[in-house]
């Protein structure tokens, strides 16, 4: 009977853990993505050691079928990973945050408009988009994954901001700050962005984990970044050859991607606990 | 009911409407003629000419998108640039591979996380309850390519139970060595799906179980397994519903992907090989196809959760 109450609270109490557990596989990565910029163990297409090392002290991750290592390859893709994430979503946040106001903002006629808009992109998954942008290009790049990935998370941003601004929108401080003489502009930048944030960046969070997985797709079908950057989802691809005889070259682009995206959602739940709690809606 | 079936239904034609529209535009402001694609490098001007006649691509734009249009309304592909069969006999071969994967697996998925997801929820406070939900959390980011891999280290490179990949020549004509084939890719796009399903089931389970409908039927005396049979399933079912239709188009386009681990024939390796050789027409083809198909899903979702739920049909949107 009192299942709901007692099943909150226990949730409550594990959130901590959810939120470190999450900010370390994220963090990991991060620092990997990070100090890849400044030096890795070897240059990145350097074909070093014999092929198809087995790990060891001179490669701590072994090497691929070319005699590349592996971890300078796993270093390099988590910064792919990450610029891909960053970019798909500040260019989705971008258009899907603007268009999200805007229709709150609208008359009843073009606010319905646009939500009915956003309702049918919706329908179209990510990676759907994304192929069909990638598909239209010559050369599959990596400006043209974050573009194509972005463009694919906008309306789902696009949604979730009209919501949310229309909640803030129908509190009495919005016409409190009307009647003190506050500009709609003003009321925008200091009073719903603010308010907004967030809830959405709870949710630009699982957008990342979202596009990250969708590019690791992208570049395993081929259509991800050409191959000096090493992708994740290229690595697997390559790999997949030789998984019999060498299984680590499979298994650790796949783990590292799998642990960035549990990492991800895992801080994006820990997050909005977070949030909901401070704002009292726990 | 029927004026919200009409109301959907030009939802659906709407869709559909932009969909070719912003296809025809990426394929259309491609930088260069697909005239270029068709005849090859060191083509002779008249070449070009007689191609570009061929494919109407001489003709001014709006002309060009209404003979489009009409050819979409009539199923009408065009021809592949490379064999020069018709697209659509292609993609008719191509789904009888990718159509059984898709809904085995989701088949497979259903099964799966409908009694596990409603396990979790009502087993809730038992370790086996909260075991569960961690592994839908976990089963979630699994990339589904990865696993693929994975199980073709295990089961068919170590085991050697199952074919590592490939489908037989002739097809189904060889059903024993077809349906071989297609266990594995099943079983990995099933894993997935069961996970992110298996979600939606708990916690739609969780919020019937603090309902207060829920509450009334215990104290009139019903046992709570008998009152999550009775009243339970079918409000549940109902927020499960509206989230299938987002979840088949996925399990659709993890197929495109699984078919790549596996070799299989379908729908993802015509688009890899026509973008490959430039073949727009069966790109082209391949994608109008996937989105009428995944448009098609969400609108037989919504409809089927209206029939499930008399509240909604009362309600206008």
């Amino acid at each position: 009977m009192d299942d709901g109450v007692n099943i909150a609270a226990r949730v409550g109490s594990r959130k901590n853990i959810t939120l470190w557990l999450g900010a370390v596989l994220v963090g990991v990565p991060l620092l990997a993505g990070l100090v890849s910029f400044v030096w890795t163990p070897y240059a990145l297409s350097d074909m070093v050691g014999g092929r198809l090392e087995t790990p060891g002290w001179a490669h701590w991750a072994g090497t691929d079928r070319l005699g590349r290592d592996i971890l300078t390859q796993l270093m390099v893709g988590a910064r792919v990973a990450l610029v891909v994430g960053c970019g798909a979503v500040a260019i989705g946040a971008a258009i899907g945050v603007m268009c999200g106001i805007l229709a709150a903002f609208a008359t009843r006629f073009a606010d319905d408009a646009l939500a009915a808009f956003f309702d049918i992109l919706i329908a179209f998954p990510t990676l759907l988009i994304a192929m069909l942008v990638v598909a239209t290009r010559q050369e599959a790049s990596l400006g043209t994954a974050i573009l194509a990935l972005g463009i694919g998370l906008a309306p789902i941003v696009g949604r979730i901001t009209r919501i949310l601004t229309k909640q803030v929108l129908g509190q009495d401080y919005i016409v409190a700050a009307r009647v003190c003489g506050t500009s709609w502009p003003a009321i925008v930048l200091w009073h719903i962005v603010p308010n907004i944030l967030p809830f959405l960046g709870v949710n630009l969070a699982l957008q990342f984990g979202l596009a990250v997985m969708a590019e690791a797709s992208l570049s395993y079908l081929g259509l991800g970044a050409p191959p000096p950057n090493a992708s994740w989802g290229q690595m697997l691809q390559e790999a997949q050859g030789t998984v019999y005889s060498a299984p680590w070259g499979a298994v650790l682009p796949g783990l590292a991607l799998f642990a960035l995206v549990i990492g991800v959602n895992l801080l994006a739940d820990g997050l909005r606990d977070r949030v909901s709690s401070q704002r009292g809606e726990a | 009911m029927l004026g919200y079936i009409l109301r959907r239904l030009v939802i659906l034609l709407l869709s559909l409407f932009i969909a070719a529209v912003v296809l025809f535009a990426l394929l259309r402001l491609l930088p260069g003629d697909p005239a270029n694609a068709l005849v090859g490098v060191g083509a002779t001007p008249a070449q070009i000419a007689a191609a570009q006649a061929q494919l109407g691509s001489d003709q001014p734009l709006g002309a060009q998108f209404l003979g489009y249009l009409g050819d979409l309304a009539r199923f009408d592909l065009g021809q592949s640039f490379v064999s020069r069969a018709p697209v659509i006999d292609e993609i008719t071969t191509r789904l009888s591979v990718t159509l059984p994967l898709t809904f085995a697996a989701f088949g497979l998925a259903l099964v799966i996380a409908v009694p596990l997801g409603i396990l979790a929820a009502v087993k809730a406070r038992r370790w086996y309850g909260l075991a569960l939900s961690v592994v839908s959390q976990i089963g979630i980011a699994i990339p589904v390519f990865w696993l693929g891999i994975l199980l073709v280290y295990e089961f068919s490179l170590h085991l050697r139970w199952l074919p590592s990949g490939g489908f037989p020549l002739r097809g189904y004509a060889d059903p024993a060595r077809a349906v071989q084939s297609m266990i594995l890719p099943v079983i990995t796009i099933a894993i997935v799906m069961s996970a992110s399903l298996m979600r939606y089931v708990r916690a739609a389970t969780l919020e019937v179980l603090g309902s207060d409908f829920l509450r009334t039927a215990r104290a009139l005396g019903e046992s709570r397994t008998h009152a999550l049979i009775r009243h339970g399933l079918r409000n549940g079912a109902v927020t499960v519903v509206s989230v299938l239709g987002i979840e088949i188009s996925t399990t659709f386009l993890g197929a495109v992907v699984v078919e790549q681990v596996f070799s299989l024939p379908g729908m993802g390796s015509m688009l890899l090989l026509g973008i490959q050789q430039r073949d727009y027409p069966n790109v082209q083809g391949v994608l109008i196809i996937s989105t009428l198909l995944v448009l098609l899903t969400g609108f037989l979702a919504d409809i089927a959760q209206r029939l499930l739920d008399p509240r909604l049909r009362q309600e206008r949107r």
